[in-house]
Formats: C-alpha cells, sequence, structure tokens
C-alpha cells in the first residue's frame, strides 16, 4: 500500500508466485527475472522500471532454442477486448481528448460503455487504446506512482515526465503481448506512449482501428484559433465519422477538455441520434420510403 | 485428456465447436485450458442484486455434472459467478476466499464489493500471460446498499455496470437484457424502475430461453438473492436433454 512504501514499511511478502525457475536452465531464469517483481519490502533500490506487480509466467513451454522469448506464451482460448477510435488535439483554448465508447472482443461488442478516457489528476488525462484490461491496469499503476512521486516529492510530476515514467515501466514487456497505447493529455502537451516504447509528443494524435478516419476529419478543419465550441464539434465529428465506418468503434462519445484550470468532462453522447439527425439533413432518409414515413411522423 | 478432437483447440470462441475438414497434418500440443460450459448472469437494482447461474459442467460432448452451481458466496453482501474452465473457477475462489480472510484479519472489516472487485482485477491481470480462463460477474451490494454488479473479463479489465451476462450463452442473454432491462432499442417506452420479483421473473425467463438454444446451459438454475437482509438462494429446474 502507499503509505507502507512510504515509509518503507519492509513486510514479507504474503503470497508469491510459484517459483518456476527450478531448472538451471539459463533462458529460464532470464525470463523468469524480467518478470518477477516482488511487490512489497524485499527490494532495497526503487528503479523506475519496477512494476509493483508479480506476474506468473508459464515455463510449461518453454523451448530451449528460442532466446528472447517472451512470445512464447500459453495459446488463450479466448479473445481480448481491443479496436477503438481515440483522438487528441491542442488549440489556443487548452487540448480536447475524445473517443468512442465500444469494447470490442473477436466479434462480439464485450461492452457499450467502456470509459476510455481517465482523468489521472486535476490536470492530465489519458485515453487509451489497445487491449482494455491492459490499459486499465496500467493506468492504475501510472496514477499509483504519480501520486507516490508527488508524496515523496512535494511537486507534481511533469507530464513529460510522467511519459517517460509510463515508457519506462512498460519497457520489460516490450515483445509480449501487453497492448497499451495511451495518449497523456496535458492542458498544453499531448504525448503518446505506446508499449512497442514510441513516446512521442505532437499536436494531435487519433490511435486505434479508426484512426484513419478520424485524421481524415481532422485534418481538414483542425487549426490553432479554433474557439471552444468549434473544437468539440470538431473532435465529436470526427470520433462520429470514424465510428460509422470502422466496425470495431461505436456507441457514444466522450470527450474531456483540459485548460490551465483543469478538466472538464461534457455528457456521454449517444452517436445514434446524431446519425439520425445528419441523415435526416442530408437528405439521405428518402433512400427508403416507409422509413422517411415514419420518421417524419414523429 | 485434452489431445485428440474435444481438445480446446478444436473450439472456437466460448466453446463452439469449429468445422471439420482434413486440412493436412496438424499438431496438437497440450492445452492447459477446457471449456466446462456455463452461463452466470447478474443484474442490480435499487437496493438489491441478483446473481444467477446454471449448473451444468459440461466437456466437449458430455456432461460431468449436472449440480455444479456457479455461484460463489463471498461474503454476506457480495456473490461471485464464475464460469469457463471450472479448474481455474476453483483455484480462483479459493484466493479470493484466503484474500478476504486476510483482509479481515489485517483490517477487521470485511472487504466491499467495490473493493472486491478491485482486487480480482489485479488478480487476474498477475496472470496476464497465462490467464485463468474464467468468464466472472460480481454481484453484490455497495457501501450505500445500492445494487452493484462488477462485470470482468478474463484478464482484468472491469467495470460496474446494471446487468451482465457472462459464459456461453452471454451472447445471446445479453441483448435480451439491454432491451428488457436497459429498455434500448425501442421508441416509446416507459422506463420503469425493476423491482426485485420482477427482475428474479425475467431471470428465469431469460434462463429457460438460454437453455432452449445452448447446449452447454441447462439442467437447474441456481439464483442467489441479495438484499440487505442477507442472500437467499433458489433453486429452479432447467431442460436436461
Amino acid at each position: 500500500m502507499a503509505l507502507e512504501d512510504i515509509c518503507n514499511f519492509k513486510d514479507k511478502p504474503t503470497h508469491k508466485t510459484f517459483p518456476f525457475y527450478a531448472s538451471e536452465d539459463t533462458s529460464v531464469s532470464v525470463f523468469t527475472e524480467a518478470f518477477n517483481f516482488k511487490w512489497r519490502g524485499e527490494m532495497t533500490s526503487k528503479k523506475a522500471s519496477d512494476v509493483p506487480l508479480e506476474f506468473h509466467v508459464p515455463s510449461l513451454f518453454k523451448r530451449p532454442s528460442s532466446r528472447a522469448s517472451h512470445s512464447v506464451s500459453v495459446r488463450r482460448p479466448f479473445p481480448l477486448s481491443h479496436g477503438t477510435t481515440t483522438l487528441g488535439f491542442i488549440f489556443q483554448g487548452g487540448v480536447i481528448a475524445a473517443a468512442d465508447t465500444r469494447a470490442s472482443a473477436g466479434g462480439l461488442v464485450a461492452c457499450p460503455a467502456v470509459h476510455k478516457i481517465t482523468p489521472i489528476h486535476s490536470h492530465l488525462v489519458v485515453t487509451s487504446s489497445g487491449s482494455g484490461a491492459d490499459c486499465m491496469l496500467w493506468e492504475r499503476i501510472l496514477t499509483r506512482e504519480i501520486r507516490l512521486y508527488q508524496l515523496r516529492h512535494k511537486r507534481r510530476l511533469s507530464i513529460s515526465g510522467t511519459a517517460k515514467l509510463l515508457s519506462l515501466m512498460l519497457h520489460p514487456f516490450k515483445g509480449t503481448d501487453v497492448c497499451v497505447a495511451l495518449t497523456l493529455c496535458g492542458w498544453d502537451k499531448l504525448i503518446y506512449v505506446c508499449s512497442d516504447g514510441a513516446r512521442l509528443q505532437g499536436d494531435i494524435f487519433s490511435v486505434g482501428s479508426g484512426s484513419p478516419y478520424a485524421y481524415g476529419v481532422l485534418d481538414r478543419s483542425l487549426s490553432w484559433s479554433l474557439n471552444k465550441e468549434e473544437a468539440i464539434l470538431l473532435a465529436r465529428e470526427a470520433v462520429f465519422r470514424a465510428t460509422h465506418r470502422d466496425a470495431y468503434s461505436g456507441n457514444n462519445v466522450d470527450l474531456f477538455h483540459v485548460t490551465a484550470e483543469g478538466w472538464r468532462q461534457r455528457q456521454r453522447e449517444d452517436l445514434k441520434e446524431e446519425y439520425y439527425r445528419d441523415m435526416e439533413k442530408r437528405g439521405l432518409l428518402g433512400f427508403s420510403n416507409w422509413f422517411t414515413h415514419l420518421f417524419l411522423e414523429e | 485428456l485434452g489431445l485428440k478432437m474435444l481438445s480446446a483447440q478444436n473450439f472456437g470462441e466460448s466453446g463452439k465447436m469449429k468445422e471439420y475438414h482434413y486440412a493436412g497434418p496438424t499438431e496438437h500440443r497440450f492445452s492447459p485450458y477446457a471449456f466446462n460450459g456455463g452461463t452466470v448472469l447478474a443484474v442490480a437494482g435499487e437496493d438489491f442484486a441478483i446473481v444467477a447461474s446454471d449448473t451444468r459442467l459440461s466437456e466437449g460432448y458430455s456432461i460431468h455434472s449436472r449440480d455444479s452451481p456457479k455461484c460463489y458466496k463471498l461474503t454476506d453482501t457480495t456473490v461471485l459467478g464464475c464460469s469457463g474452465f471450472h479448474g481455474d473457477c476453483l483455484t480462483l475462489t479459493k484466493i479470493i476466499d484466503a484474500r478476504l480472510k486476510m483482509y479481515k484479519h489485517s483490517n477487521n472489516k470485511t472487504m466491499t464489493s467495490g473493493a472486491i472487485a478491485a482486487m480480482l482485477s489485479t488478480i487476474l491481470y498477475s496472470r496476464r500471460f497465462f490467464p485463468y480462463y474464467v468468464y466472472n460477474i460480481i454481484g453484490g451490494l455497495d457501501e450505500q446498499g445500492k445494487g452493484a454488479v462488477y462485470s470482468f473479463d478474463p484478464v482484468g479489465s472491469y467495470q460496474r455496470d446494471t446487468y451482465k451476462a457472462g459464459g456461453s450463452a452471454s451472447a445471446m442473454l445479453q441483448p435480451l437484457l439491454d432491451n428488457q432491462i436497459g429498455f434500448k432499442n425501442m421508441e416509446g417506452v416507459e422506463h420503469v424502475p425493476l423491482t426485485k420479483d420482477k427482475a428474479v421473473q425475467l431471470v428465469k425467463d431469460v434462463f429457460v430461453s438460454a437453455a432452449e438454444r445452448d447446449v452447454y446451459t441447462g439442467d437447474a438454475l441456481r439464483i442467489c438473492i441479495v438484499t440487505k437482509e442477507g442472500i437467499e438462494e433458489q433453486n429452479i429446474p432447467l431442460r436436461k436433454d
């Protein structure tokens, strides 16, 4: 727990993962060392790459020929949640972060109302894409580490520092199938961090399976001098068009606006209504006569 | 065991058999997973929560047991439903029970539903590279006494819902629940809040439908109703074929 860490309270780990490194095979020990991070107390040096989670690693499928055998893992009989559209951009009034809310697992919509944008602290919001469980856990770990930093050093870690910390924490899992692509949206900066090791600062980022469609809409209308309402409408439009064309994005759109005063969340909006409004505006409802008749009757 | 045609490799998602045709020599490896079927469902109301599961334990074409319920009582206010691979369900519930006891002894209070959900998420994620093949749903009362349902994926991603179905018939039940409890995809309907009796009746009807169409669901239905008075259990027979 956080208090224990600050007081350097050394406690015996009450639950250890079964020590699989019984054999003298060198590849096994390299493999388990990379993943065997202690939960509390034992490690005296607190490197930035320490991850406060113990991972159970299967050694059943060890092939001595394969060296960096991070990719050797048990074949999973189920799909994990993936697929999304998230975007963020900077303009004169701060930073806008927007995302859809669909979590798909294979062909099934696992959840139509996921929160893909999470606040880390009052001036930092992170949009997540990739595998749902990975993003959720790594955001929790990041929030924990940021809070610990703040308590230890009496100041908040900068956004660049946060991004670097996250990147270093994810580095041991490069090559495994941890799939995390987060965009850290501060009030004046946007940084994209990914589990492949990328850490990029930029003015506009869109991540996920629906990102090409979102980029198309954003590149057309984005400029520095947009006012707040225009920026919000633009972000909403980009997510809406992406959800329309991408099968793995959909349902609602979440929008956050981050300024020097902090973040503000806009009400979650169902895109179904937007779709019908848009079709009506463009006069495209007429392609199906009885449907138009029904709609106009209301 | 799991080596030939009835192995987990031949099952696509949620245990449906893949098409069988000769594709050349294939290598069969030992798979540590098996799919034991079963469906779990949880609904949260204003001051109650319902967790229901069928009681059939199957593997491939066989039924191991007709009386293997998938609801596990964790505390007086929380019930866990887990379906998927029965071996992992058993181990996971053992680990959760142990962690609950540890928490009780360290902190002198029982874990709340939200805390159990967060803990389960980290337990599942610690096995990110060799996951528990279990679909979990927690149903219970939160600190304010309102019903809470937390649904998980096998590696620990979770969120709080009003209703959720998991397991082999989940893809069939979830749209039905979306319509009846969430009033989705209907126009001009009054959103009546769900009463406990209506919810129990709905759960029974929904499982009867699932047993009709899903081969891995059937035999009997176990319903656990969590209220501030405690946990009430009901057993209803389902079709056994």
